[in-house]
């Protein structure tokens, strides 16, 4: 069997191009599956179809039996976030996906009715047809129309609170990435995280010595340490799952497909497909994430249709792996040590007896 | 509509007026000592984000085992060097004293390391492979022959055996000392740290420059003064390379410079260059005086030890708010032109 490398792309020689960022058309077989592999699998989570009804955390948690956690990711403690119907909070060590909830208002410009004299609007348009006997039902459907404003005041089924404020409800189910250029896997020290023959990133947890590089490395904020334990956890999408055949568990429980699981091609085709429905359908804030290759991670394995901009719903917008700039550190670190012996040589040689 | 470049443009804010929508904050500060006027002006800029939570995740690294690991490894891997210079130049007290410094700093740098695993007994299994994309892999592979060299040759120097197995010695941990005290500016900057990172390239020279003044400093404290000439140089050269390299670090990076001057790693940073700045002028007055090289070689390394602290604080900063990820980002897609997808209505 050929060696399953741990390491990035980078330095492998297979794909002197891109081999620490930009697209890659294999990342398995970068990775150092050859021969025969099954087709890269990822996640495209569809906002615009999500209910936010955490069946995803809740399959996830069971699934992996993951331990409880508030939102800090205090483990075993439970507690109210105080910000939202989102008490999840983030991804985290003990939370592989983590539904987003933001309540939003905009001041919209509709053209609503005006309850003026009838005919006002109308002066144009010859003769009013007002008479004198209209005024008691003027005023019963001004009473009327008022209590029916009145009581849409605060319902957000109707989609407008008053006259001028519009409220919309975004939901997300986020989950690790699983990154073409991975930052978690280019920087473990110790081989734990590594390229499955899918194309997804997972820690081995027999192997994690918890030094916490891959924590600060994930542009996402995704990979987290338990404290308690030590090692780092996170989404392996689940990887047991997929050598026997079945769905992740998130993809499975979810009622709207608002998550879906599958070949990352027809995924992306798919996604494509739905941005252009949703465009059609007028709704321009429909954007997806994580889809472009040329992006700072090289594509993400699980992408994204957002209804607004990434960091409202909590993801950076223009993430870039970090090793993306490591020969130019590696160069100056090189240089700096060269420095120092030329100025310890210099000050040894330069000093009288 | 907001007309910020951070703020998404179909006028969506969260209802309740909560932390989502914020501002960056303006602030004035003045650049350096030189340039008295000269303002640099961080844009106060409207950014969104989730809650106001933060993106990234806090490293955890911890305090203080990192920031002593990295100024531990830098006054090591500097004194080797000096102490094998020296030994080629005939310093035999020099000599011993940078050798026994590299080869403690080498030890108790390892206590650190392996203290700050999560999984202290697994620290081995950062050799079971080597990855270059990975810094922590490479500082293990300088590290472990460093320490290996640096301790067995502090061994023989205070047993007095084996002087030519000592010179060897010497001069291997010489050859992995230098990258010991600049890789570990890599180790910070390839991280999604916003700060660190954004000195991607300037960190080594600071570091490399603070483990000079550090390890000369040491040197020149327990060497007797007409001895010690080479480690007074080391040291002035080193702080003001540690100085100058910093200074960029503090004012090139415009929003993410800011944690390097604010709250507690702000106040570590300006303590590390009054330290720092007072131990080289004092060398350069009274490193010939026995108490005069004690008092300023002290004070030099106190500033690379405040000046570690500061650097690795400033980056935890970075990480809590939002801001230092978004709009950074946010200006970076503006540049390239291509980032605002459109977003009117609905």
């Amino acid at each position: 069997m050929t060696t399953i490398s741990s390491a990035s792309a980078a330095f492998t020689g297979r794909d002197p191009g891109n081999r620490l960022y930009g697209p890659v058309p294999d990342v398995s077989e970068q990775a150092g599956y050859v021969e025969e592999h099954p087709k890269r699998v990822g996640f495209f989570t569809d906002t615009s179809v999500c209910i936010g009804c955490k069946a995803c955390e809740v399959a996830c948690k069971e699934w992996n039996t993951l331990p409880m956690d508030d939102s800090h990711g205090k483990r075993d403690a439970i507690g109210l976030s105080g910000m939202s119907y989102d008490n999840t909070g983030m991804l985290g060590a003990n939370s592989w996906r983590h539904v987003a909830f933001i309540e939003q208002s905009r001041a919209v410009d509709l053209p609503m009715p005006t309850f003026g004299r009838p005919g006002n609007d109308r002066q144009d348009s010859g003769p009013s047809p007002a008479v004198a006997g209209d005024d008691v039902s003027l005023a019963n459907a001004q009473q009327s129309v008022l209590n029916a404003e009145a009581l849409s005041e605060f319902d957000p089924q109707t989609g407008q609170t008053g006259a001028d404020k519009q409220i919309r409800w975004l939901m997300s189910s986020d989950v690790c990435k699983h990154c073409t250029h991975a930052g978690c896997l280019d920087v473990c020290p110790t081989g734990a995280l590594f390229r499955t023959e899918f194309g997804t990133v997972v820690v081995q947890s027999d192997i994690c010595n918890g030094c916490g590089y891959c924590v600060a490395a994930c542009p996402y904020g995704v990979i987290d340490q338990r404290k308690d334990d030590g090692r780092v956890f996170k989404c392996t999408m689940c990887y047991d799952r997929l050598t026997d055949g079945l769905m992740p568990a998130c993809a499975t429980a979810c009622p709207t497909q608002s998550i879906q699981f599958g070949d990352l091609d027809e995924l992306q085709a798919l996604a494509d497909a739905r941005l252009a429905t949703l465009q059609e359908q007028g709704v321009e804030t429909a954007r997806l994430y994580g889809r472009d290759e040329d992006d700072g991670v090289g594509g993400a394995g699980a992408f994204f249709l957002l209804l607004d901009e990434p960091e409202v719903y909590g993801l950076p917008p223009d993430p870039i792996v970090t090793t993306r700039d490591l020969p130019a550190m590696w160069k100056a670190a090189g240089k700096a040590a060269l420095m120092m012996i030329g100025v310890a040589a210099t000050a040894v040689l330069g000093s009288r007896r | 509509m907001t007309g910020g470049i951070t703020s998404p443009e179909a006028g969506w804010r969260q209802a309740d007026g909560g932390p989502s929508v914020q501002r960056t904050g303006k602030r004035r500060r003045r650049r350096g000592r030189g340039g008295r006027g000269e303002v640099a002006m961080v844009d106060d800029v409207e950014f969104t984000s989730y809650y106001g939570r933060q993106i990234v995740k806090t490293p955890v690294w911890k305090s203080p085992d990192v920031p002593l690991y990295l100024f531990l490894g830098g006054a090591a891997g500097s004194s080797s060097i000096l102490a094998a210079v020296a030994d080629l130049t005939d310093r035999p007290t020099l000599t011993r004293v940078g050798r026994l410094t590299a080869g403690g700093g080498a030890i108790l740098s390892v206590v650190a390391l392996v203290h700050d695993l999560g999984r202290p007994e697994r620290f081995l299994h950062m050799l079971r492979v080597f990855k270059p994309t990975s810094p922590l892999s490479v500082g293990t592979y300088i590290l472990s022959p460093f320490g290996a060299a640096a301790g067995a040759t502090a061994a023989v120097e205070l047993l007095g055996w084996f002087p030519r197995l000592k010179r060897f010695g010497g001069v291997v941990a010489a050859i992995f000392g230098g990258p010991l005290a600049t890789y570990t500016g890599v180790l910070l900057a390839n991280t999604a740290v916003p700060s660190w990172h954004a000195a991607h390239t300037q960190l080594p020279y600071v570091f490399g420059g603070s483990a000079m003044a550090a390890g000369g400093g040491i040197s020149m404290a327990f060497t007797p003064v007409d001895e010690a000439g080479p480690a007074r140089k080391m040291a002035v050269a080193g702080a003001a390379i540690e100085l100058a390299a910093m200074h960029e670090v503090e004012n090139d990076h415009g929003l993410l410079s800011e944690p390097f001057h604010e709250g507690r790693p702000g106040a570590f940073m300006r303590a590390a260059k009054a330290c720092t700045a007072a131990g080289a002028g004092l060398t350069v007055l009274a490193g010939r005086n026995r108490w005069g090289a004690v008092a300023s070689g002290t004070l030099l390394a106190a500033g690379s030890l405040l000046t570690r602290f500061g650097v690795f604080e400033a980056g935890i900063a970075s990480t809590k708010d939002p801001k230092y990820v978004v709009v950074p980002q946010r200006e970076r897609l503006a540049a390239r032109g291509n980032g605002h997808v459109s977003t009117v209505t609905r």
